[in-house]
């Protein structure tokens, strides 16, 4: 029998019974709104921790200066100096997949305007550093390449900063004295929260690396030259893993390290910290999933029941359609159309529901919630697949009904 | 060689302990072409015998041939295929599908042997001006009366141009009146299509319109009469006018 009479004879089917049917329908709508909306809700949490990231910066990988062994005894990162500004440079320039790359020193020290007094980070880095930290400035300028070059005593400064040494007055233009040298406030940056290890990252001054290493971090002639991190800003999240080895080879190369020679530096690919996290979302979408899905089940079950009813209350038609040549599989197929159509339907209104829940849920619990079209993929797929399922065993019912007994049915 | 051959026909029911003998070896043999009309009393057997010439049902011993092929060697769908194809059914309470137009009842065969839905709808609407319900293609069966009714299922049966066509008390839901005009298009068919007619019925005079008569009791067959001038349907509707 052809297929396009078939979902007519069905739909026809379905209209003779229409609150019945919409009942039914009602099961499947309800599941798959259910696992729509929850997958949802799980996606959003997971788009949370990737957007928290990112909010170091993204893409990000650093590179952190090596252990120094001191007759045999190991001192731990950062024991010593061992990258510099031109290694730096040579990231951005050979590695491939690189966008920039810059050293940056850090350190505390107090700061002070007037008879205020603060004590904070201060960022030594590079003009490229906002373009890093994927961080903007809420007001003001950012230092340049100029200011780099000639060591200008300019500062731009975090939130917490600005607020603990100004409050709400104005901060641009004014002077203040960081381990008692007068740096003038350029810039303001904008409010970046929190870091997921519950650092304030709005509580920081940033100035030039070569200011900052004259001026306030007093490192000494001979060390010019070094930084206290690399900041790698990588092109895209796929080249991460591909950039770390490039970049560490290159770093063992311009080092001159033996095969057998541990690296003295350490790339760190901060995505990998939060994979463990990531993982855990995604344990939860799949839990809450499931749990929906036990709903589609019950919502199939409850499309079996119907057939079953629809084949009894029928069993005069499929006598009939017996008599007039309808082999087995002609009823089978026609009972089966119309368990998938009614998933079917059902499936796509649900796919509504879920759509529509998730966007109350996000807006009345301020949760964020995020639909794929993999899981609208995945939902349509199931109720076809329910509709299979479920119908498979009230069709076979019908097609193997003996004509003479379903011709005579009352 | 006969249309339909039927040879030591038996069908045992079992329900339960008890094996009921519905029929006891009937043979019977009827040519293309004939009018043939079975009686009996209720438990004589026809509608079993008539379910096996209908094959909806298989007999427990004997052979049927039809058109020269052993429908006992049949599976289910090649017995579907044969009734699709071979016969035409014509219920006593019509089995209209109910909710649905007389063109979609009539060609609901169709459905089962292919065909645009253009050619459906075009031959349906041909057997129905052809049973002289030209007009009411859209009507469902409740916008119908009883001979309209049937007149829709003799379309359905006929939309296949199947050899045989088989009638259970086609009449038996309908007024006298109502009944002539269905014997007319049955003996229609018969004369001027040569479609052979076998009709069960329990009402002489409804047997009366046919050319043969087969008595049946207890499963076996009492007698069978060749009527030497059948009553004419067609001549008494016209002298009915």
């Amino acid at each position: 029998m052809f297929v396009l009479a078939s979902i007519r004879i069905a739909l026809r089917a379905l209209r003779v019974n229409k609150l019945r049917s919409a009942l039914t329908m009602l099961g499947i709508v309800i599941g798959v709104g259910a696992v729509i909306a929850m997958v949802a809700i799980g996606s959003g949490a997971s788009q949370r921790i990737s957007e928290q990231i990112s909010s170091i910066g993204s893409n990000l990988l650093i590179v952190l200066p090596g252990s120094a062994t001191s007759g045999g005894m190991r001192m731990g990162h950062g024991s010593t100096m061992t990258l510099t500004e031109e290694d730096a440079r040579a990231i951005a320039t050979e590695v491939p997949g690189v966008v920039t790359a810059s050293g940056s020193m850090r350190g505390v020290a107090q700061i002070v305007f007037g008879n205020q007094n603060w004590s904070t980070a201060i960022q030594g880095t590079m003009p490229d550093y906002l373009e890093i930290r994927d961080w903007e400035l809420d007001s003001g300028r950012f230092f340049t390449q100029e200011d780099a070059d000639g060591a200008t005593k300019v500062a731009v400064l975090g939130q917490t900063v600005k607020e603990s040494l100004f409050g709400d007055g104005d901060a641009i233009g004014q002077i203040i004295r960081i381990k008692k040298v007068p740096f003038t406030v350029i810039g303001i940056l904008t409010r970046k929260g929190q870091s997921t290890w519950g650092q304030d990252q709005d509580d920081t001054v940033v100035i030039p690396l070569s200011t900052a290493k004259k001026r306030v971090l007093g490192v000494s002639q001979a060390n010019a030259r070094f930084v206290g991190v690399i900041q790698v800003k990588v092109a895209s999240p796929d080249l991460l893993q591909d950039v770390q080895q490039q970049a560490t080879d290159l770093l063992r190369q311009r080092h001159r390290l033996q095969p057998f020679q541990d690296n003295d530096f350490d790339v760190r690919n901060l995505a990998e910290t939060f994979a463990v996290q990531a993982e855990s979302s995604r344990t939860m979408t799949l839990l809450l999933g499931a749990i929906a899905s036990v709903s589609l089940l019950v919502g199939g079950i409850g499309i079996m029941n119907i057939m079953l009813v629809s084949v009894t209350e029928r069993t005069r038609e499929i006598g009939l359609r017996m008599a007039v040549g309808a082999r087995s599989r002609d009823i089978l197929g026609q009972f089966l159309v119309e368990a998938v159509t009614l998933a079917l339907v059902g499936g796509i209104l649900g796919i509504l529901l879920g759509v529509g829940g998730s966007a109350l849920i996000a807006m009345l619990a301020k949760w964020s919630t995020l639909i794929t079209p993999t899981s609208i993929a995945v939902a349509f797929g199931s109720s076809a697949f329910i509709g299979i399922f479920f119908g498979y065993f009230p069709a076979r019912k019908a097609a193997y009904l003996d004509p003479i007994e379903a011709l005579r049915y009352e | 060689m006969a249309l339909i051959e039927v040879e030591g026909l038996g069908k045992t029911y079992q329900t339960g302990e008890v094996a009921v003998e519905a029929l006891r070896g009937v043979d019977v043999s009827i040519a293309a072409g004939e009018f043939v009309a079975i009686m009996g009393p209720s438990g004589s057997g026809k509608s079993t015998f008539m379910h096996i010439l209908g094959c909806l049902d298989k007999p427990s011993i004997g052979r049927y041939r039809l058109d020269g092929h052993d429908v006992g060697a049949m599976n289910r769908d090649q017995l579907a295929h044969t009734r699709n194809k071979q016969l035409g059914f014509v219920f006593q309470t019509f089995n209209l599908l109910p909710r649905t137009s007389a063109l979609e009842n009539v060609e609901l065969p169709l459905l089962y042997n292919g065909g645009s839905r253009h050619e459906r709808h075009a031959r349906a609407r041909q057997r129905l001006h052809q049973v002289g319900l030209q007009g009411r293609e859209l009507h469902h069966p409740n916008q119908l009366s009883g001979g309209q009714q049937q007149r829709v299922a003799i379309a359905r049966a006929l939309i296949n141009d199947p050899p045989v066509l088989l009638a259970d008390e086609p009449t038996g839901n309908l007024d006298s009146r109502t009944s002539v005009e269905i014997m007319a298009i049955f003996q229609r068919l018969n004369r001027e299509q040569g479609i052979t007619v076998i009709l069960v019925t329990h009402e002489s005079d409804v047997a009366a319109y046919a050319s043969r008569v087969i008595h049946f009791r207890d499963g076996r067959i009492v007698k069978d009469e060749r009527v030497a001038s059948p009553r004419d349907a067609v001549a008494e509707m016209a002298a009915l006018v």
